[in-house]
């Protein structure tokens, strides 16, 4: 029995070695394979922006432009592939000098204003800018005269003489009593 | 009575406001290049890689100009119709293949059936945002001087061919 349990024990501390050994051995195989491209290409890890400026001023620009795919990501957020063409095609064009005005343009020929989270100040968006104003104006326009309606309702309004007697008697009975 | 007639004309004009707004779709962005100019392009097909087809080779008819992939589910919707309108023989469609391969391209055609006059590669879909495409499938209707002259967003159906495409196509061919 008791060599029995000896025999079993060191089985299984020898499957737990071998469990083990395996384990490390494969994890320094996964170390050396993910070591590889470092050791490799070490000179040449390219940084995720090329130039910091242009992809500052790239992001600048698109946090302002609405991706019309997932419409509530501006251009700079969205990880859908339209807005990825996009940027790219912002960035060759600043690489290409282009100024900001210029960019916005190219994408408004071709998208609309709707690309724009700004909207521009023309006629058909007069009461885009100007909507809130007149509501504001209106309310307080109706505020003013309800106010001044109410005032005059508040204003005394003289008693009739019959009125005058009636209340009169009822302020006599009540103090009588 | 006034004080509850207003009110109720106020909730009313409020109620026809947004049930408006809910019937609107999003999706529908105007394109700001109907009736411009279609951007030019000049393009390789899809079948023959050597032979490019220019945006100007069409003026002096009525084309369609679909932009599908094979990678766009929403494009096996409304290709039979496509097939059906190219079998009609009504109006010559263009393919605009929106970055696709080449290889898989050609062989979702086989599959589906062929409905293009012309199939043209962008593969990096640089004419793709000249012309404004931002969801696959597209259709643009462009005139014999070159206009643009309607946008459809999304699969083609058959109410929009109907009410739309159909009768905007014989009036710029008459």
């Amino acid at each position: 029995m008791y060599k029995f349990e000896v025999a079993a024990n060191s089985f299984i501390l020898q499957n737990r070695i071998d469990h083990y050994s395996k384990f490390i051995k494969q994890l320094i195989a996964v170390l050396f394979v993910a070591l590889v491209p470092l050791i490799s290409f070490a000179n040449e890890a390219v940084p995720v922006a090329e130039d910091p400026v242009l992809e500052k001023r790239l992001i600048d620009l698109s946090e302002n432009l609405r991706c019309l795919v997932c419409q509530n990501e501006s251009l700079a957020g969205s990880r859908a592939d339209f807005a990825n063409d996009l940027r790219r095609e912002m960035r060759e064009q600043m690489k290409a000098n282009k100024s900001d005005e210029e960019i916005i343009d190219f994408l408004v020929a071709r998208y609309g204003d709707f690309v724009l989270y700004n909207p521009p100040f023309k006629t058909t968006t007069l009461l885009l800018w100007f909507g809130p104003l007149i509501l504001f104006l209106g309310a307080t326009i109706g505020l003013i005269i309800y106010l001044r309606r109410r005032r005059t309702q508040l204003e005394d309004i003289p008693l009739s003489e019959s009125q005058r007697l009636e209340a009169e008697a009822l302020i006599n009975k009540t103090n009588k009593e | 009575m006034t004080r509850f007639l207003l009110p109720l004309a106020i909730f009313s004009v409020l109620v026809v406001f947004l049930g408006v707004g809910l019937t609107l779709n999003p999706r529908q962005v105007p394109s700001p290049l109907v009736d411009k100019p279609a951007p030019v392009f000049q393009l390789n097909h899809l079948h023959d890689p050597d032979k490019t087809l220019m945006s100007q080779d069409n003026l002096g008819k009525v084309w369609l100009l679909n932009v599908w992939a094979s990678w766009c589910v929403a494009c096996r919707d409304e290709h039979p119709l496509l097939v059906q309108l190219a079998k009609a023989k009504i109006v010559p469609i263009y393919g605009l293949n929106y970055k696709d391969q080449r290889d898989t391209a050609i062989q979702w055609l086989k599959q589906y059936g062929d409905p293009y006059t012309v199939s043209i590669v962008d593969a990096d879909g640089k004419v793709g945002i000249d012309y404004g495409v931002y969801g696959v499938p597209e259709t643009y209707i462009i005139d014999k001087q070159g206009i643009i002259r309607y946008k459809h967003i999304g699969p083609v159906t058959v109410k929009s061919l109907e009410d739309k495409i159909l009768p905007l196509i014989k009036e710029l061919q008459g």
